[in-house]
């Protein structure tokens, strides 16, 4: 046995489940494939920052062990690439910070103990903007990942790795983390399926944390099938995160379908403005139109307060992440720079280290805003235009099942483009902070690409818990659009 | 010129729980450093906090003994700043939305009267960890980091050190009888900051505070008091300003020093903890709480003085620990006799307590067997020398009082014919004694009675050896 010409280029979790479960291959074969696949092609990539060959070939042995002891399941012996902000026992965690060099997790991520118990191997840790602080994975300390749909392009980000790894082929399905985009952005940018679970779907244990209340991990993978299987792994109710939800997870394959019969979809009009990308409408528009040919009702809605998404979003993600990252001190973990004796000193010397510039930024925004004197004016005010983002969400799903729009205003920028301009750069946000802000599910899924061939992401917005609609229409969009190209 | 005091206090409480306010690592003092961690307790990248149940429970618990609102929706918040003994360099605190608000303590005065110390509020927050020095290096101990920590802010109600003394021992005695701390101060349980300002009698604002930090006594916080006092008293009448500062006690030294001033002020950066849900309590659950609390100390005693009849003096000593006034009632319950059980307790039992070093519970004599020893004094069946043995070997070993009083032999001799005997021995032996009563020295007779329970070995039932004497005598 052992097809040493496999190829896991396009491979799916789908795909290479049925290999394993068939005999066709090992967990072995599949995980020495995809490192040397890995081997092969991320050197014009960087998609991922560090690899554990030694532990997922000993992690897809153990899952080729369980499978012949009679274990199986959609995730055993699958090889994942892992958010470098994800904390897995064993491995580097540095979230590409020079902060965290040196730091090895002391303890799994919930997500990660949940794969780990489903036979999922942790083949390597995926790039990232430093602490995922950015929109194009350039803020990474280590290095520039690059689109490989154009290496002379950003992959997005913040989960630029990770979305890179699946265009590269060098990736089955990886993990990402959205905060404000930093999911479905990339995954627009590079032509995969990213989903942004409803806040509190997922536990947050174990992500180190940007801003804790718009943080979510989800699944990004080639396939809208494939999603559906990655998520239905990690979601659910966990006794460490004290944000996730009560609420049983639904069978999100069986919630796929081929058709969107009775489904009403709501165009937001505040989404599709002047000034766009006119590939980007038009890709948009176009699979608008694939939707309503199979079966769905195109209604137009309007989210009255999405212009102030952006402004609020920098306030409250800048807030949290003052105070999230404010251990990083150089005491117990990570880094240190000590000059001198002075506990103080060495806070300073080590965060000016440590930290890039971007996160330095957001820092002193987020030290202002919850400032004496600032805190009404800033954080406070955010907080209220929040709740109504919120409501324009609530009252746009009670009379539509999901909401289609562009995950991004323009398909991904040239390396290099954006980052003179620390504001251009945040408004590449402008489609996808909302979700996070109204703690709603959102998923990018390829739309049709731009005649240069650059990838366009199809957003698709769902209630809080509305996975199962999001994946729904996003499979049967994937599956009519494979249809006909 | 005369100045009036206004004080206000601080007091952090460590709850008694079994495990860490947001992880379930166990609460403990004395283990070797950085054993009682966590992932959480230490703020690693990713970790967060659950919140424990129980601390909230031991947080409302003291708010209905102390009288204060319980608050039906409350929160926590992230509380900023930088310092190696805080594993986040945030604090999870409350800031705006407490657990509790109001409430009250009472305490005595001197004159006799009764004052109430407002409570502006009690709030629930994680403790820090604890840092060493040792010369060149520093290091952290974050064991105690994430104990459950309760704080309790006074009004500026107190006048005086004695007011803050009273203040704290009432606030303490409080705290155990709820059985929410065990308020230890050598092990950190009770930890108090200290606001201090004067102003001249008659003036209508308050004077600048001092912050008095570092005060790990009762009796620190008297002496710091004092000493802010003639410091503040001082500097008013030279014509100078109290400076707005935080201040450092030096117990050794027995003084006060400036820390910082107001101008290098923490700002906090109060926001709400994102990472914990809002804290709902109903009504039913409060109710429960309210039904299951202990008598409060203060009315313990009233009724100890009402019901006993015992000088408040006495019920005072009794209720000041729970356990104490426990025992005294289920002593009094199995038959004791009310005055006798409560003389006890005040002599020996606090005595063998204080010698031994222990808590009423850990002593072999039990409440029954204590309400029986008196009854046996009661009924003539021992004297009090013969009882006062009885009680050494029930404070040692514990026993049946009865039994013990056959054992030992100790039983009363009020046998007429046999006590006779023994007096007519003590006067043949001692006519030089006779005579001196005879001749007007009342002591004599005592030194005659003395001859006479040395007779008896103690035995002999004194006031029947007494009447006799003085009979034969007065012939």
């Amino acid at each position: 046995m052992g097809d040493t010409n496999l190829d896991v280029s396009r491979l799916t979790i789908r795909e290479a489940g049925d290999l394993l479960a068939s005999g066709a291959c090992s967990a072995v074969d599949l995980t020495d494939a995809l490192l040397r696949r890995i081997q092969d092609v991320d050197s014009n990539i960087h998609a991922y920052v560090s690899l554990d060959a030694d532990f997922a070939l000993q992690q897809a042995r153990a899952a080729d062990e369980a499978r012949a002891q009679g274990k199986s399941g959609p995730l055993l012996g699958i090889p994942i690439g892992v958010k470098d902000l994800l904390n897995v026992a064993g491995q580097p965690c540095t979230c590409s910070s020079h902060i965290l060099e040196g730091y090895t997790a002391p303890y799994d991520a919930t997500v990660i103990a949940r794969l780990r118990e489903a036979g999922a191997v942790f083949v390597g840790r995926t790039n990232m903007d430093e602490f995922a602080m950015g929109s194009s994975t350039e803020n990474s300390a280590y290095m520039v990942t690059r689109n490989p749909v154009d290496l002379e392009r950003v992959p997005g980000g913040s989960s630029g790795g990770s979305a890179a790894a699946l265009a590269a082929g060098e990736a089955i399905a990886t993990l990402g983390t959205d905060t404000g985009g930093s999911i479905r952005q990339p995954a627009a940018f590079c032509g995969c399926v990213g989903l942004k679970p409803t806040y509190g779907r997922v536990s947050r244990y174990g992500l180190t944390a940007f801003a804790s209340s718009l943080d979510q991990i989800g699944p990004m993978t080639h396939t809208v099938e494939d999603a559906a299987i990655l998520l239905q792994a990690m979601a659910g109710l966990d006794t460490m995160d004290s944000t996730t939800l009560d609420v049983p997870v639904p069978d999100y394959r069986a919630a796929l379908q081929h058709d969107l019969k009775g489904m009403r979809l709501g165009l937001p009009k505040e989404y599709f403005v002047d000034g766009m990308d006119d590939a980007v409408r038009a890709s948009i528009l176009q699979a608008v139109d694939t939707c309503r040919a199979l079966g769905a009702e195109i209604v137009d809605v309007s989210l009255p307060h999405t212009e102030y998404s952006i402004a609020v979003y920098y306030i409250i993600a800048t807030a949290e992440a003052s105070a999230n990252l404010a251990r990083f001190d150089g005491v117990r973990y990570g880094r240190r720079v000590s000059p001198g004796n002075d506990p103080v000193e060495m806070y300073g010397a080590t965060r000016e280290a440590g930290f890039g510039a971007e996160v330095k930024r957001r820092i002193i925004l987020g030290t202002y805003v919850l400032s004496s004197g600032y805190y009404d004016a800033y954080y406070l005010r955010a907080q209220k235009v929040r709740r109504l983002i919120l409501q324009d969400f609530e009252n746009a799903f009670a009379t539509c099942d999901a909401l289609l729009a562009p995950a991004t205003p323009t398909p991904a920028f040239r390396v290099g483009e954006n980052t003179g301009d620390p504001l251009k750069m945040y408004l590449s946000d402008v489609f996808t902070a909302t979700a996070n802000l109204a703690g709603i599910c959102a998923m990018s899924v390829p739309s049709f690409s731009t005649s240069e061939g650059l990838p366009v992401g199809l957003q698709i917005l769902g209630p809080a818990l509305g996975e199962t609609q999001i994946l729904r229409v996003g499979h049967a969009f994937e599956q009519r659009k494979k249809a006909v190209a | 010129m005369v100045y009036e005091t206004t004080i206000g206090l601080e007091v952090h409480v460590q709850l008694k729980t079994r495990t860490k306010m947001f992880c379930g690592c166990a609460t403990g003092y004395g283990e070797a450093p950085n054993t009682l961690v966590c992932p959480v307790c230490l703020g690693y990248p990713g970790a967060m906090p659950v919140m424990n149940r129980e601390a909230i429970g031991l947080t409302v618990v003291s708010g209905l003994m102390l009288g204060c609102d319980i608050a039906h929706w409350s929160k926590f918040d992230r509380k900023s700043y930088f310092y190696p003994d805080m594993p986040k360099n945030y604090q999870i605190s409350q800031y705006d939305k407490p657990l509790c608000l109001g409430g009250g303590v009472k305490i005595d005065l001197e004159d006799g009267t009764e004052k109430t110390i407002g409570l502006t509020r009690i709030h629930l927050e994680e403790d820090v960890g604890k840092n060493t020095h040792f010369g060149a290096s520093s290091g952290v101990d974050f064991n105690r980091a994430g104990h459950p920590l309760m704080e309790i802010v006074t009004e500026p109600d107190l006048s005086s050190p004695e007011e803050a003394y009273a203040f704290l021992q009432a606030l303490k005695q409080i705290l155990l009888y709820a059985g929410v701390s065990d308020c230890n101060l050598e092990e950190g349980n009770m930890r108090c900051d200290v606001n201090v300002s004067m102003r001249p009698v008659g003036q209508q604002e308050l004077g600048t505070k001092a912050e008095l930090k570092n005060l790990n006594t009762f009796k620190g916080v008297f002496h710091a008091l004092q000493y802010e006092q003639e410091r503040q008293a001082a500097l008013l009448d030279r014509g100078e300003r109290v400076v707005q500062e935080t201040r450092r006690w030096d117990p050794d030294r027995g003084e006060t020093s400036s820390m910082r001033t107001k101008e290098d002020a923490h700002d906090y950066r109060y926001f709400p903890e994102p990472d914990l849900l809002p804290v709902v309590l109903e009504d039913a659950q409060i109710d429960a709480w309210r039904k299951a609390l202990p008598e409060a100390p203060r009315e313990r005693r009233a009724r100890f003085v009402q019901t006993y009849g015992l000088p408040a003096y006495d019920a005072g000593v009794l209720v000041a620990e729970r356990e104490v006034a426990d025992f005294f009632e289920e002593a009094v319950r199995a038959g004791g006799n009310t005055k006798a059980v409560s003389n006890w307790i005040m002599t020996d039992v606090l005595r063998v307590l204080s010698e031994k070093g222990v808590g009423i519970l850990a002593l072999p004599l039990t409440a029954a067997s204590l309400g029986a020893l008196t009854k046996l004094v009661e009924d003539g069946a021992v004297n009090m020398t013969g009882a006062k043995e009885i009680f050494a070997v029930l404070a040692n070993k514990g026993g049946d009082p009865a039994r013990l009083l056959d054992e030992l032999g100790l039983a009363q001799v009020s046998d007429t014919g046999a006590l006779e005997k023994m007096v007519d021995e003590a006067i043949s032996a001692n006519p030089k004694s006779v005579a001196d009563y005879r001749n007007g020295k009342a002591a004599a007779a005592q030194y005659l009675m003395g001859q006479v329970m040395r007779l008896s070995r103690g035995k002999a039932n004194p006031p029947m050896v007494l009447e006799m004497l003085k009979q034969k005598l007065d012939q």
